[in-house]
């Protein structure tokens, strides 16, 4: 790698200074797992980073309120994946963290790396989206929280200002009857990124929702509340026509991983799996 | 010309405490290899998909090539070196030679990391979690079938 000059704040009003000094020249990493492969392969080469895995106000945590669930940008996708109050409250996000790259990339890599980075195919955000997250964004002028649509605004860009952070992801609780499951299409089981990636929600009223990653520049939610998709008596055919009219909104492209036409016709196969799974769990659940 | 500089850091590998000086560019696998002389720690893909550069940081499992030596400042590395004791190999490398899951042996002591990494949370893995364990870990010769023998094996001993 190319030399550059590092530096580790401890808090956010040193990273802020840190900043403000460096200009926009400068690389924020937390886990390091996307960043570093970036420089290494040539496609950014920063004379500076901020190591911000040690600011103490982004730090991991996965706290419970009355409304919702909170989770720090540093928190490690490897947490999410084990943490019970996820698994209890937004199970499809624990399957989700659980398929993002391998043990050693999920023992480093965040969930505010994940989301701020911004790939298309991140395997957190059709399942986030799904879940109605919230960002927290803090900088010198103070936070905002924003939904994550409106955060991720294509292939690597956010609506993040210069300077300003991710601090946490507000999850809240969910209020309905529903279940939620994740589905994810890719060549190797370990590692691979996906080559679409699928978070379906099935709600007791019959509404349908259904989030779509690696389909076009950004994840998207369909809905369909005709509750056919859903209805036992529905013929399959019927179900699977409305699947791949849901699905007309997508925008696929054609990479190493997979032809667009290959991605098009698997989207609603996978719908369709994540619906009958995720079908299957709110019959049997007990609770809300 | 810009320059660039060097950091200190302490860190604390297979039990033995370092104090070092680093670039920032440089990796934990490069300083560890380079600086000192701990060469189980493979280099291959080097951009996080092959885990043959696998070690544990504070006890997680971790490919080190995708890690700055500036950022281990005060952290508890263990490569396959740390494993056993000097003269005697641990109940899973044994168990590797045992099994024959080493071939050419590049992608070894990667794998016996992840695999130790598993063991030390479950002792007592099923074939699937032992898959699983060892997904982010590529092998281009054994076939992973006898290395997945030798950490079930293990397993099965209960004496991770």
């Amino acid at each position: 790698m190319k030399p550059f000059n590092y530096f580790a704040p401890q808090d956010l009003d040193s990273c802020y200074e840190i900043v403000d000094k460096l200009g926009k020249s400068a690389y924020f990493m937390a886990g390091g797992t996307d960043l570093l492969v970036r420089i290494k392969t040539g496609r950014i080469s920063p004379n500076e980073i901020v190591d911000i895995k040690n600011i103490k106000e982004i730090r991991s945590r996965i706290e419970r309120n009355e409304e919702w669930i909170e989770v720090g940008a540093l928190t490690l996708i490897s947490e999410i994946q084990h943490n019970s109050l996820i698994e209890k409250y937004f199970p499809a996000l624990k399957e989700a963290a659980g398929s993002v790259g391998s043990i050693q990339i999920r023992n480093r890599a965040t969930i505010g790396g994940n989301l701020c980075n911004a790939s298309p195919a991140a395997d957190t955000v059709p399942a986030l989206l799904i879940y109605n997250a919230k960002i927290k964004l803090v900088s010198t002028g103070g936070s905002r929280v924003i939904p994550l649509d409106q955060f991720l605004l294509g292939p690597g860009k956010t609506a993040l200002q210069p300077g300003e952070l991710l601090q946490t992801i507000i999850l809240p609780l969910p209020t309905l009857r529903q279940a939620e499951s994740y589905e994810r299409l890719s060549r190797r089981r370990g590692v691979d990124l996906a080559i679409v990636n699928i978070c379906a929600q099935v709600i007791a009223s019959g509404k349908v929702r259904v989030a779509v990653g690696a389909a076009g520049p950004v994840a998207f939610v369909v809905e369909d509340q005709s509750g056919i998709l859903i209805n036992p008596d529905t013929e399959e055919e019927v179900k699977n026509e409305k699947l791949v009219e849901l699905m007309q909104i997508a925008s696929p492209i054609s990479d190493i991983r997979a032809s667009k036409e290959y991605r098009q016709a698997m989207l609603a196969v996978l719908a369709k799996r994540a619906l009958q799974r995720a079908s299957s769990q709110l019959n049997s659940k007990k609770e809300l | 010309m810009k320059t660039h500089s060097m950091y200190p850091i302490h860190i604390r590998v297979n039990g033995i405490n370092y104090g070092l000086e680093v670039e920032a560019q440089e990796t934990l696998l490069t300083i560890l290899r380079d600086k000192l002389d701990i060469t189980g720690p493979k280099e291959c893909c080097g951009v996080g998909e092959c885990g043959a550069c696998t070690v544990l940081i504070d006890g997680k499992a971790v490919n080190s090539c995708l890690v700055l030596a500036v950022e281990m400042d005060g952290h508890d590395i263990v490569t396959v070196e740390g494993l056993g004791e000097p003269g005697k190999l641990s109940t899973l490398q044994e168990a590797f030679i045992e099994a024959g899951a080493i071939q050419c042996g590049f992608c070894t002591p990667g794998m016996i990391m992840a695999a130790q990494y598993l063991l030390n949370n479950n002792p007592h893995p099923t074939e699937e979690d032992v898959r699983t364990a060892l997904s982010g870990n590529l092998c281009r010769c054994t076939g992973y079938s006898r290395i997945i023998t030798a950490v079930l094996s293990v397993a099965n001993k209960g004496e991770a």
